[in-house]
Formats: structure tokens, C-alpha cells, sequence
């Protein structure tokens, strides 16, 4: 998973692609994963880092975590060879 | 250093809710960097909002509709320069475009500039000669057809498929999803704008526009693309962000370089689904949103009248991404002497 470089992110958690125009949304977590995934950080990394922090089990979050790559993938938010 | 003071002329005060380019171009142009304006206005109906935006709008005349040739519109504009003494006129629409072509050299004697498309350019890219102009050019057009019958919709029903666009020849565009509603749309435009009507492949997407400005040498002055965010009923944007796409901005240097564009233009796309772009329609002058552009950092109004006197405004390089224009409507309260003043006498 890597995030489209040219993606504007607020920490409010205000998405903006400047290349369509489009802008999102997403909810604390999603926030925080999105901060991950623009420091570099793998799939792996951030799923330890999650689950380390928050009362998830680690197969739920990663099927969320998925879901959420799906998503991110439909809205052209990932590089495009992800 | 004292900026020039220009007396410039717009037309397109409708600042209604499918709203003509004047007021916008207007305030481009009182924020000109390089010189200070009075603004003439042009009206064509004495309830065009602008005529009576005082702080915007100097004075206005009425003017006589493009149907009453272009002598009647001459003998207007040489009354109205013999008062005002004009140095630009810029026309803001399609319909009155080609008179004001037929007039260029003729104002030009009076002192009076303009910068306007050639003929050529302006038959070229008309909707009706959309498809060979994307072909000539190699731009993507969705297929389509001028028809000046309503019998031949069913005719090429088949190749276009439905939903099929249909489409005045100046204004007006519908979708239509069966035989049905494309003979009542059709009937509906030819009423309004005439023949023929054009009938053109639906294409499912995302609205991108561009505004610009050509030099007339094959440069591009100013390019500012916008993605609509809000549409009106009329498919007109009443919301638009500024974005920073290579792709549309290519584009739009190929068509200007291809063409040689001269004046102001919007170009109006749509994103499919797969990323490919296809030019929609091309308006040959400045369009509504324009004031987007110049929030941005390219004043096209400005850039476009500097061009009209000859001179060789520096391109625009850059903008900002990422600003939005949200419209709005405003009641002004107006004595009715000044209706009546510009009911009456045609100025005010």
C-alpha cells in the first residue's frame, strides 16, 4: 500500500486529490493509517502498530485493513501500480 | 508611476442563474495589475443585474440583439464610443460572437480593439463541426451528428445509442433515454435556437472544464482547469475547484498551438470512467467561472484586453490548486426610476 503522493491530507483527517479535485473524509483511525502509510510504513508495521494501541484483535483489523485498501484503491487514492 | 486608465466595454451582464461571463470579467479587470478601467457596460435587456451594480459597472447602454444585423449593432456601438470614447470592447456571448467578428475591423478605425477568434476558428470548433474538428486535431469527441429533421433521430439511434445527447446549437443540452424524449428535446431546441440539432454519444463521467487565453501565435497566455462541484439544473457550475491536471492542461496546449487560438475559450471535457478525456464542446470566449482563474493567480481578463492593444502580456505560469468558487445569488433593491431611466433612454 502507498499512498498517491500528490494526495493533500489534513489532520483533521480532509482528503484532497489536487489531480481530479475530489476530496474525502475519513475517521480518526483512517487518519492515522493514511499519516502511516505517507511515512513509508508497511502493512505489517502499521497493523503492529494498531493492534499494539487499540483493543483490536489482529485477524479483525487486518480484514479491515483490507477493506479499507479496497477503498482507498476505488477512489485512486494508492500509486498506481498498487 | 500612474497605471493607464482603458475605457473598456463588456457585454454578458446577465449575472442570472445560467449567468452571462460580464460580471466576472468585469471584476477581473478592476483588479488588473497593469492599469485602472472604466467599465462600459452592454446590455441587451433592461433587468440584467449588472446594469445596476454601480460599483462594478460605469455605465450602460443597451445595445440591439444579434438579429438586427450587424449595421444596427455598428451604428449603436459608434453613438456609444462617440460618448465614451472606447478602447476594448469585450463580447462575452456565443450568439453575438460573430457579429462582433464581422465588425473588428471596422471599430478597429474607430480606436476600438478587441481580440476575438478568427472565422475560422469559430466555424471550426461550432458544435456542429465537433467531430471533424477531433479528428483534424486529434483530440477525443464523442460521435456526434447534426440532424434538421426530427425523423432522423431513429435513423442514427442505432450507432449513438441511448442516453443520447441533444444539443442546441448555441445553448441547450439534454439527455434524452429513449425515441421518445429525443424527438421532444429535439422539438424544444429547434424551437428555441433553431437548426440543426445535434445529436451526440452519451459519454458517463466527471465534468472537468478548462478557461484560457491564445495569443493568436499558437502560445497559451493562461490555463486554469476546474472540477464542477455543484451543478444547477441547467448543467451550469455553481461550485468549481481548481486542479492540477498535466493531462487536461496538455490538452488544452495542444488545442491552442493546433489552432492557433485567439482570445478567451473554455473548454468544456468529461472523464470517463477509464481516465480518457473527451472534448465536450469548446465555448470561444471567456466563460461565467472565470473569476476562479483570477482568484487563482491568472487574470485572464486582463491578460485578454493587454492582447486587444497590441502588447505581449507575459504567459501565465503557474496557479493555485485546490480553491474553490462557491456562486451566490444577491437581491439588489433598485428605484425604479433607474429601471425606467434604462427602460426609457437605453443608458444608465
Amino acid at each position: 500500500m502507498k499512498i498517491n503522493h500528490n494526495l493533500a491530507v489534513s489532520e483533521s483527517g480532509f482528503l484532497f486529490n489536487p489531480g481530479t479535485g475530489e476530496s474525502f473524509t475519513v475517521n480518526p483511525i483512517g487518519a492515522e493509517i493514511i499519516a502511516m502509510l505517507r511515512n513509508g510504513k508497511s502493512r505489517t508495521e502499521i497493523i503492529d502498530s494498531i493492534t499494539q494501541l487499540y483493543q483490536v484483535d489482529r485477524n479483525s483489523f487486518e480484514k479491515d485493513l483490507q477493506d479499507f485498501n479496497g477503498i482507498l484503491k476505488t477512489y485512486n487514492l494508492l500509486e498506481k501500480d498498487e | 508611476m500612474s497605471r493607464p486608465i482603458y475605457t473598456i466595454a463588456v457585454t454578458g451582464l446577465n449575472a442570472i442563474d445560467s449567468p452571462g461571463p460580464g460580471v466576472a470579467v468585469i471584476r477581473g479587470l478592476r483588479e488588473a495589475a497593469s492599469f485602472d478601467v472604466r467599465i462600459i457596460g452592454l446590455a441587451y435587456e433592461s433587468l440584467e443585474p449588472g446594469i445596476y451594480m454601480h460599483d462594478l459597472v460605469d455605465i450602460t447602454y443597451l445595445i440591439p440583439y444579434p438579429t438586427a444585423g450587424a449595421d444596427a449593432l455598428l451604428e449603436r456601438l459608434l453613438y456609444i464610443n462617440s460618448h465614451e470614447k472606447l478602447d476594448i470592447i469585450i463580447p462575452n456571448f456565443d450568439a453575438e460572437l460573430y457579429s462582433f467578428m464581422k465588425l473588428e475591423a471596422k471599430l478597429r478605425d474607430s480606436g476600438i480593439h478587441m481580440f476575438l477568434p478568427t472565422f475560422q476558428q469559430f466555424e471550426e470548433r461550432h458544435k456542429v463541426n465537433l467531430s471533424t474538428f477531433g479528428k483534424k486535431y486529434g483530440i477525443d469527441v464523442p460521435e456526434g451528428i447534426a440532424v434538421s429533421d426530427s425523423s432522423e433521430i431513429h435513423k442514427h439511434a442505432d450507432k449513438l445509442d441511448f442516453p443520447m445527447m441533444i444539443k442546441g446549437k448555441w445553448y441547450d443540452a439534454y439527455v434524452a433515454y429513449n425515441i421518445e424524449q429525443a424527438r421532444t428535446y429535439f422539438n424544444k431546441i429547434a424551437a428555441k435556437w433553431g437548426l440543426p440539432v445535434i445529436l451526440q454519444k452519451f459519454v458517463h463521467g466527471t465534468e472537468y472544464n478548462v478557461t484560457g487565453l491564445g495569443d493568436g501565435e499558437g502560445n497559451v497566455i493562461a490555463a486554469v482547469p476546474m472540477r464542477k462541484q455543484f451543478i444547477t439544473d441547467k448543467g451550469k457550475a455553481w461550485a468549481g475547484i481548481s486542479i492540477d491536471d498535466k493531462k487536461l492542461l496538455e490538452l488544452t496546449t495542444r488545442f491552442v498551438s493546433a489552432t492557433k487560438w485567439r482570445g478567451g475559450f473554455e473548454l468544456e471535457m468529461m472523464k470517463s470512467g477509464d481516465g480518457k478525456y473527451f472534448l465536450m464542446e469548446i465555448n470561444p470566449r471567456i466563460p461565467a467561472w472565470v473569476y476562479l482563474a483570477v482568484g487563482v493567480g491568472q487574470n485572464i481578463p486582463e491578460a485578454l484586453a493587454l492582447l486587444a492593444l497590441g502588447q505581449k502580456p507575459e504567459p501565465y505560469k503557474t496557479f493555485d490548486v485546490g480553491k474553490l468558487f462557491i456562486r451566490y445569488s444577491w437581491d439588489m433593491i433598485v428605484d425604479r426610476s433607474e429601471f425606467e431611466n434604462f427602460s426609457v433612454k437605453g443608458e444608465l
